[in-house]
């Protein structure tokens, strides 16, 4: 049935693969960096210091080097169609750089660690792991690609998240995460087979093709799709994918919680993206299909629902971690609108609020871990008075909490302006879709704001008088991220323009 | 023997979604964690029989090295799945997923 490839076919198969290696250079030089890091560990012995940390920061400022290089390249396909290298792709790699360093800066400020672990050991190499399945999830061209670097990221995550191995919490979310994360890629590929049958194909690319020239049996696609988006629902936390989310940002650690919010949120979204605009079919007469149901259609139900669960469910919350687990949640709805417009000016609305979701995320995360590394506390109760302890923190955190609202002058309002405006080209189709985001985001000022009205307005119970003071370094983090929200808010050019460079994608039909 | 029907592409089809459907029971009905591994492991054994049966039947090999492919990734996942559980039971004395829930809202 299968013939075995002649000599002169082994050749030019080795030839192309060698022709594909130098556009895979950040990959390569990542996992050389995870593997150095593993012997760096072995050779500090466990030791508590900087080394290990530092290596990573150096490390991954390196690659950006590399990611630099690639954008002069021309876009086009890699090992045999498993891989593409575009524009959109490089967006994503500086995005997952970028936050694996933010998320190694604040991990290094969280004073947790040093009581819960004995060695940092493998944390770093597993946070450089994710990197790496992150950015080959952003430029997976092929299902199994997708499967691949998915459950790399998965499986780092899960390791990751139950770091804390003696704290019951730390280990309870992992096993909820694991659990969760396998039954949803195991219907992820369930769903990819049955793609599988519909085309003879995996390369997302030829999927399209091979739909729109035999047709296909509309009923099978939809539920294909649907288990798809089981797996995918899941990597951005969107309901009724979402029940792991409040259990494991508040068990995991927090650095890594900040981290899976944003860097693996983000990954899943680049997929959905490649996924569903180059292979699922949309538009045209075929797909105006018998059950009058379609990927966009069940999109606008998982978006609708995420912003309307997560922020009424946040109103009651009470632990700081669990809060932003929900906003989180609500901002995976936000991010689907961006999609849902399925154009240039969607995507790179979805690129934006990313980037500003990345800024003021990582930015109340870092405040909330300085904050416990004083109070040891994350519940909501023990902010109370903190803004006249820690001035800068209280400031810091108010200006993360406004964006994330989406008031002017932040960052965080410049995304949603885009992703609102991008579902107002579409004419009044999108209207209520709008109008549901714009009202949810009122509710959220409601409980966002409880955090500010704690530190500012409510006197702290105990009046002992402890030194509150982060620390000189964090302090300049902190007013780093607070400076870059604000700045970002009122100079959003370049990167709106580095957004719309990002929302090019390759195979792409308009 | 002659007025059975020959094994077709339907037959394998019908038994990967049977084993979908008792590993999504497994995973929602049972309370030890183990078994619950056990409901996900159905789960990616029901889509590898569906790439080797679709495989078999459209004639390419894309199928057959995505399933060899999931039961690698199976094969890591159990790994640090037990590693987990093994954890669990460590600090929980039990491996009773109702009875680990220990955050509520």
């Amino acid at each position: 049935m299968f013939e075995l490839p002649s000599g002169a076919e082994i050749q030019s198969i080795i030839a192309s693969l060698k022709l594909s290696v130098e556009f895979f250079i950040p990959e390569i030089y990542l996992s050389l960096l995870f593997m150095l890091l593993i012997v760096v560990d072995l050779v500090a012995k466990g030791k508590k210091n900087n080394l290990l940390s530092i290596t990573t920061l150096l490390g991954l400022a390196g690659t950006m080097y590399f990611i630099f290089r690639q954008q002069s390249m021309p876009a086009g396909e890699l090992f045999f169609g498993m891989y593409v290298l575009d524009e959109f792709a490089i967006f994503f790699k500086y995005f997952f750089v970028l936050s694996g360093i933010l998320a190694v800066i604040i991990t290094m400020a969280d004073e947790q660690f040093e009581s819960e672990v004995k060695s940092m050991g493998e944390y770093y190499a597993l946070v450089v792991a994710m990197v790496i399945g992150m950015i080959m999830m952003a430029s997976s061209a092929d299902m199994m690609m997708i499967f691949l670097s998915m459950e790399l990221v998965s499986f780092s995550a899960f390791i990751l998240t139950g770091y804390f191995k003696r704290n019951p919490r730390s280990s309870e979310a992992a096993l909820k995460y694991l659990v969760y994360g396998g039954v949803s890629s195991g219907l992820m590929v369930y769903g990819f087979s049955l793609i599988y049958g519909l085309t003879a194909e995996t390369n997302l690319i030829n999927i399209s093709s091979a739909l729109s020239q035999h047709g296909y049996d509309p009923v099978v696609l939809i539920l294909a799709t649907l288990l798809v988006l089981a797996g995918f629902g899941y990597k951005i936390g969107a309901v009724p994918f979402h029940f792991w989310a409040p259990d494991v940002y508040e068990g995991a650690p927090t650095p890594v919680t900040a981290y899976l919010s944003v860097a693996s949120k983000a990954a899943g979204f680049a997929l959905l993206m490649r996924f569903f605009y180059i292979a699922v079919p949309h538009g045209g007469p075929v797909y105006e299909d018998i059950i009058g149901i379609n990927w966009v259609s069940l999109l606008i139900i998982i978006s609708v629902a995420s912003m309307i669960y997560g922020n009424v469910v946040a109103l009651w919350q009470k632990n700081v971690k669990r809060l932003l687990a929900y906003s989180s949640i609500a901002h995976a709805g936000y991010l689907l609108l961006g999609i849902i417009v399925m154009d240039a000016f969607g995507t790179q609305a979805t690129l934006l609020y990313l980037l500003s979701y990345f800024l003021m995320n990582f930015g109340a995360f870092y405040v909330v871990i300085l904050i416990a590394n004083k109070t040891g506390s994350e519940n909501l109760e023990d902010y109370r008075g903190l803004g006249k302890k820690m001035p800068l923190a209280g400031a810091a955190l108010t200006v993360f909490l406004i964006s994330l609202v989406g008031l002017p002058p932040t960052f965080g309002f410049i995304g949603k302006l885009m992703i609102f405006s991008a579902l107002l080209t579409k004419g009044s189709l999108y209207l209520w879709l709008a109008l549901i985001g714009i009202m949810t985001s009122v509710i959220s000022l409601y409980y966002y704001m409880l955090i500010p009205l704690n530190m500012y307005l409510r006197e702290s119970p105990s009046s002992e008088q402890k030194n509150m003071n982060p620390g000189l370094l964090p302090n300049i983090i902190m007013a780093a991220l607070m400076f870059l929200t604000i700045y970002f808010g009122l100079f959003f050019q370049p990167l709106a323009d580095f957004a719309k460079y990002g929302s090019t994608l390759f195979g792409l039909k308009h | 023997m002659e007025h059975l029907v020959p094994i077709g592409l339907n037959h394998y089809l019908t038994i990967s979604a049977f084993l979908l459907g008792f590993g999504l029971f497994a995973v929602m009905t049972r309370k030890n964690a183990i078994v619950v591994l056990m409901g996900v492991e159905l789960i990616l054994n029901a889509a590898n029989i569906n790439f080797i049966a679709f495989s078999k039947y459209n004639g390419g090999m894309g199928g057959i090295m995505f399933s060899l492919f999931v039961i690698v990734i199976a094969a890591a996942e159990a790994a640090i799945a037990l590693a987990i559980v093994i954890n669990i039971f460590k600090i929980f004395k039990s491996v009773d997923v109702s009875s680990i829930d220990s955050m509520k809202e």
